[in-house]
C-alpha cells in the first residue's frame, strides 16, 4: 500500500520546526546545560553557564531566538519507500517551509546565493538536504538548523589506516583547540569515522542530532566516546572559552564502513545552541 | 575586577583594564560585521571615509534577527571576531577604542590593541536573546541593504562583557 502526501505538508512542518528550533532546545542539550552548571569547578564557567540557562528561559518565554544566528537550515529526510509525494518538487517544498519559517519567524536570514558573489538570497533558502529512501511509509524529518562560528571550525582528515584510535583522538582534540573559543563552548562534538571524504562529514552533522548524553551502541564506540568526551574536558577551554571543566557536552560518533586503504574522520563542532528538531509524518 | 563604565571609553580607562576583568557598558557603540567590514575598508580607499566616527567608539561584531514588531532588536549575541582581523588593524590605527566580538584574534591584531591603548572584550557567545534585553535603541545607520549586516548606532544599558585583549598585551585565551 501506498500513502500519499501532498507536499504542501512538508513546508508547513518545515515551517514550524524552523521556529521551533531556533525557540527551545530539546530537552537533552536542556538537561545537559543544567547538569553542567551544577558539575563547573570554575566561577567564570559558572556564571556563563547560569547567563546560558537565562538565555534560553528568555528565549522560550519572549520568543526570542536563542542565537542571533539562526543558522543555515540543515534537513535530513528518511522518506518511506511506500510514501508517493504529490502536489509539486520536494525540494521546493522544502525551501518553502523554510522561507515561510525564516520570514513568519522573525529569524535572521544567513544565506548568500553565490560563495564568491555573496548576495542573501533574502529568505534562508536553500537548505541543505540530504535524503534516504528507507522501508516503510512515513516520513522522517529532522531539522538542524546550523550556526557557522562553530560550523566553520569543523574538520575533515584523511587518516592512513596506520594511525588507527590513536589518530582519531588526535583528530578530535585537534578541531576542538583549535575551535577554542570561537565555536561558543561548551560544544557538541559530532565525529563520523568511516565511509569516504564526504560520507565522513555528513555521519558527523547527523551525530549532532543525536539525543545528548547516549553514547553509541557500539561497545568500543560508546567506550571511546567517553574517553574523548574525558580529554576534551580536561583541555580547560571551558565555557566562553574562559576555562572551566565543561568544554564540551556530548561527543557522538557514527561509524561506516571503509575501504583498506582509508581511515576518514570529520568532526563536526556545534555550540552550545545545537538545535535539532525532529517529526515523523 | 569589576567596572561600570559609561561610553565612550577613554584611553585613560581602557589603561586600567586588565584581562579577566568584568565591565559592564552604557552608552552608544556601532555594530559591523564581514561585509559592512569590506564596505568601510573600500570606503576608506577610495575617500578616506567611514559612516561614522570611528575615534573613541567600538564596534560591536553582530548582526542580529530581525526584531518582532514594537521591539527594539532580536536576538543579539556576539560574532567571530577574527573574520574581521583583516580589516582591524586599520580601524584601531584611526582611533577605534576598542571592540566587543567572541574568540581569538590574530597577532597583528593584538600588537594594534597594545599600540592604540585599545581593548577587545568578549560578549557571551549565543546568548542572544539575554544581550537583547540590554539593548534600548537600534537604528541602522549605514549599508541598508546588507540586511542583518547593516552598520547599526545601538543604545545600550549594563552591556556585559569580559576583557580578553588589554593594553599590556594580556590575552586571556592565551591560557
Ligand atoms: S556558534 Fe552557535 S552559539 Fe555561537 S554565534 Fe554561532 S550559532 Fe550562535
Amino acid at each position: 500500500m501506498t500513502r500519499e502526501f501532498d507536499v504542501s505538508l512538508i513546508t508547513e512542518n518545515i515551517a514550524e520546526m524552523c521556529i521551533e528550533a531556533n525557540h527551545f532546545l530539546s530537552e537533552d542539550m536542556k538537561e545537559a546545560l543544567y547538569a553542567a552548571a551544577e558539575r563547573e569547578d570554575s566561577p567564570v564557567g559558572r556564571e556563563i553557564l547560569s547567563q546560558l540557562k537565562e538565555n534560553l528561559k528568555i528565549a522560550g518565554e519572549d520568543m526570542i531566538p536563542i542565537c542571533q544566528d539562526t543558522g543555515m537550515a540543515v534537513l535530513f529526510m528518511e522518506i518511506g519507500q511506500d510514501v508517493h509525494l504529490t502536489g509539486g518538487d520536494l525540494e521546493e517544498a522544502v525551501n518553502a517551509g523554510v522561507k515561510k519559517g525564516y520570514t513568519e519567524g522573525y529569524l535572521r536570514k544567513s544565506v548568500v546565493s553565490d560563495p564568491l558573489i555573496r548576495e542573501n538570497t533574502g529568505d534562508n533558502t536553500p537548505a541543505v538536504i540530504h535524503v534516504r529512501i528507507v522501508p516503510g511509509d512515513k516520513i522522517k524529518l529532522t531539522l538542524a538548523p546550523k550556526g557557522f562560528g562553530s560550523e566553520n571550525m569543523s574538520r575533515v582528515f584523511m587518516l592512513k589506516p596506520a594511525q588507527g584510535v590513536e589518530g582519531v583522538k588526535d583528530a578530535v582534540l585537534t578541531a576542538v583547540k583549535d575551535a577554542g573559543p570561537n565555536a561558543c563552548p561548551p560544544v557538541v562534538v559530532g565525529v563520523g569515522i568511516g565511509g569516504d571524504f564526504e560520507k565522513a562529514a555528513i555521519l558527523a552533522k547527523q551525530a549532532l542530532t543525536r539525543e545528548a548524553g547516549k553514547n553509541s551502541e557500539l561497545p568500543h564506540i560508546a567506550a571511546l566516546e567517553k574517553e574523548l568526551l574525558d580529554m576534551v574536558n580536561e583541555t580547560d577551554i571551558g565555557p566562553g572559552g574562559l576555562g572551566g571543566n565543561t568544554t564540551a557536552f556530548a561527543v557522538n560518533i557514527n561509524t561506516y564502513a571503509t575501504h583498506i586503504a582509508g581511515l576518514p574522520v570529520a568532526v563536526n563542532i556545534c555550540c552550545h545552541v545545537n538545535r535539532h528538531v525532529t517529526r515523523i509524518i | 575586577m569589576e567596572y561600570r563604565i559609561d561610553l565612550p571609553l577613554t584611553k585613560e580607562y581602557a589603561e586600567k583594564l586588565r584581562i579577566g576583568d568584568k565591565v559592564i557598558f552604557t552608552g552608544t557603540i556601532f555594530t559591523a560585521r564581514d561585509a559592512a567590514h569590506k564596505r568601510m575598508d573600500e570606503s576608506l580607499d577610495k575617500d578616506g571615509t567611514l559612516p561614522f566616527d570611528i575615534k573613541g567608539n567600538i564596534i560591536y561584531y553582530m548582526g542580529p534577527s530581525p526584531a518582532r514588531p514594537g521591539r527594539v532588536i532580536g536576538s543579539a549575541g556576539p560574532t567571530t571576531a577574527s573574520r574581521m582581523d583583516k580589516y582591524t588593524p586599520r580601524l584601531l590605527d584611526l582611533g577605534m577604542a576598542g571592540m566587543i566580538g567572541k574568540g581569538k584574534r590574530t597577532p597583528e591584531v593584538l600588537d594594534a590593541v597594545v599600540r592604540n591603548k585599545a581593548v577587545y572584550f568578549a560578549a557571551i557567545g549565543g546568548a542572544g536573546a539575554l544581550l537583547s534585553k540590554c539593548i534600548k535603541s537600534s537604528e541602522v545607520i549605514a549599508y541598508d541593504d546588507l540586511g542583518t549586516e547593516a552598520v547599526r548606532k545601538l543604545y545600550v544599558e549594563d552591556f556585559p562583557c569580559i576583557v580578553v585583549a588589554d593594553t599590556a598585551g594580556g590575552n586571556l585565551y592565551d591560557r
